[in-house]
């Protein structure tokens, strides 16, 4: 083999990670092996490094002057940060919902048809049917069949961040992360959002971060607990809750601190 | 104490205030008086669907589309030149250009629109008219093509400057939603970015399309000294400003029919601007909502 390329049984895998922002060093020698079809759920005290973990994936902190990292994400066996990798292309594969929903100032067919587009794809037929199919995945369609045309951004806050859902389904990704999708939200949208990410498991693996505990408990299979850029635990959900082995886990989680 | 020294400062900004309203309005007085004083002996119909302007000769017509068009061809000849380069500079120095880059060549930029217009001028038909000639056979030593190009090039920094700024208000939301999707820089500028800031990019070409109508240097020494009805860009024409400068300059009697009409074909203008700046406030007003 030419190529340097590392094993793993896992659908993606974080080994070694250090990242730095200049010289401040945000993520410690963090290790989080992640199987596929399963929601992993990020959580910790805000600064503790989330969000940079999870941007990792889709490469989104190259945009980020001072951000440098050491170690390896492995997607699918593969370092997505070798110099192969073709950037546009993992994004496809690894789509990315925000905290805050972020509809394109376009109608809501166009919104979903963006990601489809921009890979030329623009037979009707094909767009008419993948718009469909992904606003029905996200459980927006009977809200929105009749005004596809009309302005994303007349929606209300939780039906965007559906939309923003729906239009990462679009582009068929594998991997889905989300950074705290439902912070903005509503508690109706917010559970919307939770019984559509135990839907999705099914096809995708997911990665999400969230501030709300209960939310962590309910809908994900494994938890990650940050702190300071170390990645303190890692294990079952059910573990991490009922029976954390670290002490600031258990702190954590009980509200004590964070 | 302090308030009276607040109370002075008060009365010198209301009256710097009033000030610039009241040169608007002698301004908007003048023109008005002594147009309608050309209008008592002219007739609006004349005026507007007359094919010809030649108040100078024995032989006087009153048309003043001549005119029009031939401000209306070298703007439209200049935006062609500076939308074009315009938005590509502001999507190159927002999207592309390192910062260090974009904080130099916003301001060198910026540059072409302060040389004085005389010197465009000059380097429209000294440069710019032979190298054309020697492209296009037939272009003649004065036409609108030669003074619109280089009237584009001086209105270049009104669209890349404002239209960068309006691309830089742009969300970061919105360009972490279209790279996330994959897209590349160019795909998010074009798809994503432009729409977004519209209204900005419109304003910014309204503003060039302003500065455009109103130059008058340019096309006074490159686009030849002819009132002619055309949209042809190779031949002479003149324009609202040319004329104005020209009548002004030149030994025409105060108070006479041709010295008013140079306050016709100045309200004219003025309508025109007017027009434009309507224009921009409404769309600015329309877009802002869709937008937030
Ligand atoms: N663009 C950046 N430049 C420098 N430091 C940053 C940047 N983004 C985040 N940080 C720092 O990195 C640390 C981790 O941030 P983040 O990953 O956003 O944490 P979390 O999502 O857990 O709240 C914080 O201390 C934050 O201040
Ligand atoms: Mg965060």
């Amino acid at each position: 083999m030419s190529e340097s390329q590392s094993e793993s049984s896992f659908k993606i895998e974080a080994k070694n990670i250090d990242v730095f922002y200049g010289e401040k060093q945000v993520l410690k020698d963090v290790n989080m092996p992640i199987e596929g079809n399963t929601v992993t759920a990020l959580i910790g005290p805000s600064g503790c490094g989330k969000s940079t973990f999870l941007r990792l994936f889709n490469r989104m902190n190259d945009y980020i002057d001072v951000f440098h990292k050491k170690g390896e994400i492995l997607i699918d066996g593969k370092d997505i940060y070798r110099k192969k990798t073709n950037v546009e292309e993992l994004r496809k594969s690894v789509g990315m919902v925000f905290q805050k929903p972020n509809p394109f100032p376009k109608s809501i067919y166009d919104n979903i048809a963006y990601g489809l587009r921009i890979q030329g794809i623009n037979k009707k037929s094909l767009l008419d049917e993948i718009v469909e199919k992904s606003i029905r995945q996200a459980a927006l369609w009977d809200e929105v069949k009749d005004n596809l045309k009309k302005s994303a951004l007349a929606l209300s806050g939780g039906q965007q961040q559906r939309l923003c859902i729906a239009r990462t389904l679009a582009v068929e990704p594998s991997v889905i992360l989300m950074d705290e999708p439902a912070s903005a939200l509503d508690p109706i949208s917010t559970a919307k959002i939770e019984e559509l990410i135990q839907e999705l498991k099914e096809q995708y693996t997911i990665l999400i971060v969230t501030h709300n505990m209960q939310q962590a408990g309910r809908i994900s299979d494994k938890t990650g607990f940050f702190y300071m850029g170390d990645l303190v635990e890692f294990d079952e959900t059910q573990q991490i809750f009922t029976n954390p082995k670290n002490e600031r886990t258990e702190n954590y989680i009980s509200g004590r601190f964070g | 104490m302090k308030s009276i020294k607040e109370k002075v400062i008060e009365s010198i900004l209301f009256a710097c205030a009033l000030i610039t309203v009241l040169t608007t309005l002698g301004i908007i007085w003048v023109l008005l008086s002594e147009s309608y004083s050309f209008f008592s002996e002219v007739s609006l119909g004349e005026f507007l669907t007359d094919k010809e302007w030649t108040p100078l000769f024995s032989q006087k017509h009153f048309g003043i589309m001549p005119l029009v068009t031939g401000t209306l061809l070298t703007t439209f000849i200049a935006i062609c030149v500076a939308l074009p380069m315009g938005l590509t500079i502001a999507v190159y120095l927002n999207e592309y250009a390192p910062k260090g880059i974009r904080k130099t060549v916003k301001p060198i930029l910026e540059i072409l629109a302060a040389v004085p217009t005389v010197v465009y001028g000059f380097f429209a038909l000294v440069v710019v008219t032979p190298f054309l000639q020697s492209i296009i056979p037939g272009l003649s030593g004065f036409n609108a093509l030669s003074p619109g190009i280089v009237m584009g090039i001086m209105i270049i920094p009104f669209i890349s400057s404002l239209s960068e700024d309006a691309l830089a208000a742009v969300p970061k939301t919105l360009r972490e939603a279209s790279y996330g999707m994959g897209a590349t820089k160019l795909q998010t500028s074009f798809k994503v970015l432009i729409p977004a800031a519209s209204s900005g990019i419109i304003a910014s070409v309204i503003l060039a399309l302003a500065r455009a109508i109103g130059e008058t240097m340019i096309v006074a020494i490159a686009a030849g000294q002819q009132p002619r009805l055309t949209f042809d860009p190779t031949v002479p024409v003149e324009t609202i400003t040319t004329y104005i400068v020209q009548v002004s300059m030149g030994d025409v009697p105060h108070g006479s029919l041709e010295y008013k009409t140079i306050f016709a074909a100045g309200i004219t203008l003025f309508a025109l601007t007017f027009l434009l700046n309507n224009i921009s406030f409404w769309i600015n007003k329309r877009y802002q909502q869709k937008y937030e």
